[in-house]
C-alpha cells in the first residue's frame, strides 16, 4: 500500500481514505455544533452562535467547489459560471421563502414586498409552484441542472471546449447577472430577496432553527462527499481523468466524451444548487451580486488554493479561503484582495496542487525522516 | 482468398487546396498484416486518420468489412466497431496506472451508465493480466504512465488497442525513436498481435519492415505508387526513384 501511494502520484485521491476523511468531516462540523451547544456561554471553549452561522455557509460553499473539482480538477473543464448554478438553486430557494412570508410583509400583501412595490399585481406564473415546499426542494438541484443540461448540450456537442469553453461561461455568468438586476424580471432586481421570516413554519430568527440548517448543512456537505467520492472511485472517474490528459484520445478508446463531460457538468450544477439553497436560509439575503462573474471567478480561487482533483482539497479550500476573508476583513479590511490575489499567485506559481500539495509534502518529509531512521537503526542493528 | 476487412475507395482529402490523399484506393483482406511506406508528405497519417475518422475525406469513403461505411461515422463509434488506432506518438493517460490505461480501453459497453455501475469481471481482470504479460509491464501495473519510459509508452499504448480487441489495427510508426532492441521486441509484439487480427503498419525504418512485412503498400503523394512483397518494393525502379534513393542519398 506504501509502495503504491509513491508510484501512484495522486494516490491519496484515487485510492482509500474514503471512511476516514468522512470521519474527519463529520466530526469537524459534529465538534462546532457540540462546542455550541454544551460550554456556557463565555468559556473559552464556547462557539458562538454568529461563527456556527458562518462556518454553515462556508460548508455550503464546500458543496458546490466539490462539484467544481469534479469538473475542474478531474475533467479539466473550467468553468467560470458556476454562479450562475448556485444563484438558480438560492433563487429557488428564495423564491419559497419570500411566497412563506404571504401577508406578514411590510404591505400586509399575499404578493412579496418587492412586487407590491414594483406594482406587480398578480404573482408572476413562474412564482406560483414555489408556494409548495417539496416541490421548491427538488426545484433547487432540478433547475440549475436542467438548465446545465441545455447549456452543457450545446457546448459539448460542439467540441467547446478550454479556454472557450471558459470564456463562454463567464458570459453566462455576466447575461444572468444582468438579467436578475433587471426589475422587469420579477425577481427582486439589484436588492435580490430578502427579509425572510420562516422556514416550514420555525421562524429563522430562532437560534434552533439556525442550527438545525447547520446540521442539515453538515449532513448534505458529507453526502455530496460521499457521492463525489463514489463517482471518481469508479470507472467514470477514471474516464474523467482521461478526458482531462487526453481528450482527443479517449475517442478512439471508445469513449463519447461529451456525454460523460455533459454528466459532470449536470452534477456540478445540481450541488452548486443545493450549495444556494442552504446558503440563502442562513444568510438571509440572495442577491445578483453574489452570483455574478467575480464570485464565480472567487469560486475557482477556493479550490485552486484547496487543490485539485483530490475532492478533500476542494472542500478545505472552500472552507479555508473565506475563513480566511472573514478573519482578515475583519481586522484588515483593506487587505483582503491583496491578500487573495498573492495567496492565489503564490499557490499558481509554487504549489499548483494546492495546499493540499503542501500538506502533502509535510507529510512526506516526516515518512521520509522515519524512513531514513528505520533504515540507520537496521544498519545500525 | 479471405474477406477484404478493409476498402479505401477514391479516398481525397483537400488541406485547403493541398491534396494530403489524391483519388486513393486500398484494399486489406481480414487477418493480413500490411505494411505502408512512403516519402515525408506521402500521406500515410491521413490515411489512417481517414479509416478512423479523425478526418474526413473530401471525396470517396471507406468501407469496413464489405458493408460498412465508416465515412459519416464519429470516432468513437468507429472504434467500437473494432478498429483501434496506435498513434504516432505514444498517447496514453499519463495520470493513471498502467493497469488502469488497460482498464479504460479494454472492449465493453462504454456508457456513461455502465462506467459508474459495472464493476470488472475476472474474464476482463484476467485478460488485463494476460496483455501486461505479454507487452512486458506486469511489474509496472501500478505505476503512473507518465513515468513510463517512450518505449515502455509505446508497448502500453499497443496494449491498449489490444484489449480492445479490435477486428483491424492501425499502427502509425511504431518504433520511431527506439533502441534497437525496442524495435526488436516491438516487432515481435506486433507479430503477435497480427496472429488474430489484421494489423495495418505505417514505418520509415526499412529494417523493420523487413522483419514483420509480407506485403508492402509503398504511397507516394497521396496515392498508391507500387504494392508489392519487400524484395519487389526494394527493386522497383520507380519505388528506389521516390523513395528509397531519396533516403540512400541522406544516410551517405
Amino acid at each position: 500500500m506504501k509502495k503504491q501511494s509513491t508510484t501512484l502520484k495522486n494516490g491519496a485521491s484515487t485510492r482509500g481514505g474514503t471512511l476516514q476523511w468522512t470521519l474527519i468531516i463529520s466530526f469537524f462540523w459534529i465538534a462546532l455544533l457540540l462546542l455550541n451547544l454544551l460550554p456556557p456561554q463565555g468559556s473559552f471553549l464556547h462557539v458562538s452562535n454568529f461563527t456556527l452561522n458562518t462556518f454553515g455557509k462556508y460548508m455550503a460553499y464546500a458543496i458546490l467547489a466539490l462539484g467544481i473539482d469534479l469538473l475542474w480538477g478531474y475533467t479539466g473543464i473550467l468553468s467560470l459560471g458556476q454562479g450562475v448554478f448556485f444563484g438558480l438553486g438560492a433563487y429557488c430557494m428564495g423564491m419559497h421563502l419570500m411566497l412563506s412570508i404571504a401577508g406578514e410583509g411590510v404591505y400586509q400583501s399575499d404578493l412579496p414586498d418587492f412586487m407590491v412595490w414594483n406594482q406587480v399585481k398578480t404573482l408572476p406564473f413562474f412564482w406560483k409552484p414555489f408556494s409548495n415546499f417539496w416541490v421548491s426542494m427538488a426545484a433547487v438541484m432540478l433547475v440549475p441542472a436542467f438548465f446545465a443540461l441545455i447549456f452543457g448540450y450545446l457546448t459539448f456537442r460542439s467540441r467547446i471546449k478550454g479556454v472557450y469553453f471558459a470564456i463562454i461561461t463567464q458570459a453566462l455568468a455576466m447575461t444572468v447577472w444582468l438579467l436578475f438586476n433587471q426589475n422587469s424580471f420579477n425577481l427582486g432586481g439589484t436588492n435580490g430577496l430578502t427579509d425572510f421570516k420562516s422556514i416550514l413554519g420555525y421562524s429563522l430568527m430562532e437560534q434552533g432553527t439556525q442550527k438545525t440548517l447547520f446540521g442539515i448543512t453538515g449532513l448534505c456537505l458529507v453526502a455530496a462527499f460521499l457521492l463525489c467520492r463514489w463517482l471518481t472511485l469508479s470507472r467514470f472517474g477514471k474516464v474523467l481523468i482521461a478526458i482531462r490528459d487526453n481528450e482527443g484520445r479517449i475517442r478512439f478508446s471508445g469513449y463519447d466524451p461529451a456525454r460523460y463531460k455533459l454528466f459532470v457538468f449536470v452534477v456540478a450544477a445540481a450541488l452548486a444548487g443545493l450549495a444556494g439553497a442552504l446558503y440563502v436560509p442562513q444568510v438571509g439575503i440572495i442577491t445578483p451580486g453574489q452570483i455574478g462573474v467575480l464570485p464565480s471567478i472567487g469560486m475557482i480561487i477556493w479550490v485552486a488554493v484547496g487543490g485539485r482533483g483530490t475532492l478533500v482539497g476542494a472542500l478545505l479550500g472552500a472552507i479555508g479561503v473565506n475563513w480566511a476573508y472573514s478573519v482578515l476583513t475583519s481586522n484588515y479590511p483593506d487587505l483582503w484582495l491583496y491578500f487573495l490575489g498573492l495567496m492565489f499567485i503564490g499557490v499558481v506559481l509554487f504549489f499548483p496542487g494546492g495546499m493540499w500539495e503542501i500538506g502533502g509534502k509535510i507529510s512526506n518529509l516526516r515518512h521520509g525522516r522515519a524512513k531514513k531512521q528505520k533504515i540507520a537503526a537496521s544498519e545500525a542493528g | 482468398m479471405n474477406n477484404t476487412i478493409l476498402y479505401v475507395e477514391g479516398v481525397t482529402v483537400d488541406f485547403d487546396g493541398f491534396k494530403a490523399l489524391h483519388n486513393l484506393n486500398f484494399m486489406m483482406a481480414e487477418g493480413e498484416l500490411r505494411v505502408v511506406i512512403g516519402p515525408n508528405g506521402a500521406g500515410k497519417t491521413t490515411l489512417l486518420d481517414v479509416i478512423c475518422g479523425k478526418v474526413r475525406p473530401t471525396s470517396g469513403r471507406v468501407v469496413f468489412k464489405e458493408y460498412t461505411d465508416l465515412t459519416p461515422l464519429r470516432e468513437e463509434a468507429i472504434a467500437n466497431l473494432g478498429i483501434g488506432r496506435k498513434f504516432q506518438t505514444p498517447t496514453v493517460y499519463t495520470s493513471l496506472s498502467v493497469f488502469e490505461n488497460l482498464d479504460l480501453s479494454l472492449k465493453r459497453e462504454k456508457g456513461v451508465w455502465q462506467a459508474i455501475f459495472k464493476r470488472m469481471n475476472p474474464n476482463q481482470k484476467e485478460k488485463i493480466e494476460t496483455t501486461l504479460e505479454t507487452i512486458g509491464l506486469i511489474d509496472k501495473r501500478d505505476m503512473i504512465a507518465g513515468s513510463l519510459s517512450h518505449g515502455e509508452k509505446q508497448w502500453l499504448e499497443i496494449g491498449m488497442v489490444m484489449v480492445q480487441e479490435p477486428a483491424i489495427l492501425l499502427v502509425d510508426e511504431p518504433v520511431a525513436g527506439m533502441t534497437d532492441r525496442e524495435t526488436e521486441k516491438t516487432g515481435r509484439l506486433l507479430q503477435t498481435v497480427a496472429k488474430e487480427r489484421s494489423v495495418l503498419v505505417i514505418e520509415h525504418d526499412m529494417a523493420f519492415v523487413r522483419q514483420i512485412a509480407k506485403k508492402v503498400t509503398v504511397l507516394h503523394e497521396g496515392t498508391v505508387l507500387f504494392e508489392g512483397t519487400i524484395d519487389e518494393v526494394q527493386n522497383h525502379p520507380e519505388v528506389v526513384e521516390v523513395y528509397l534513393g531519396r533516403e540512400k542519398k541522406t544516410h551517405a
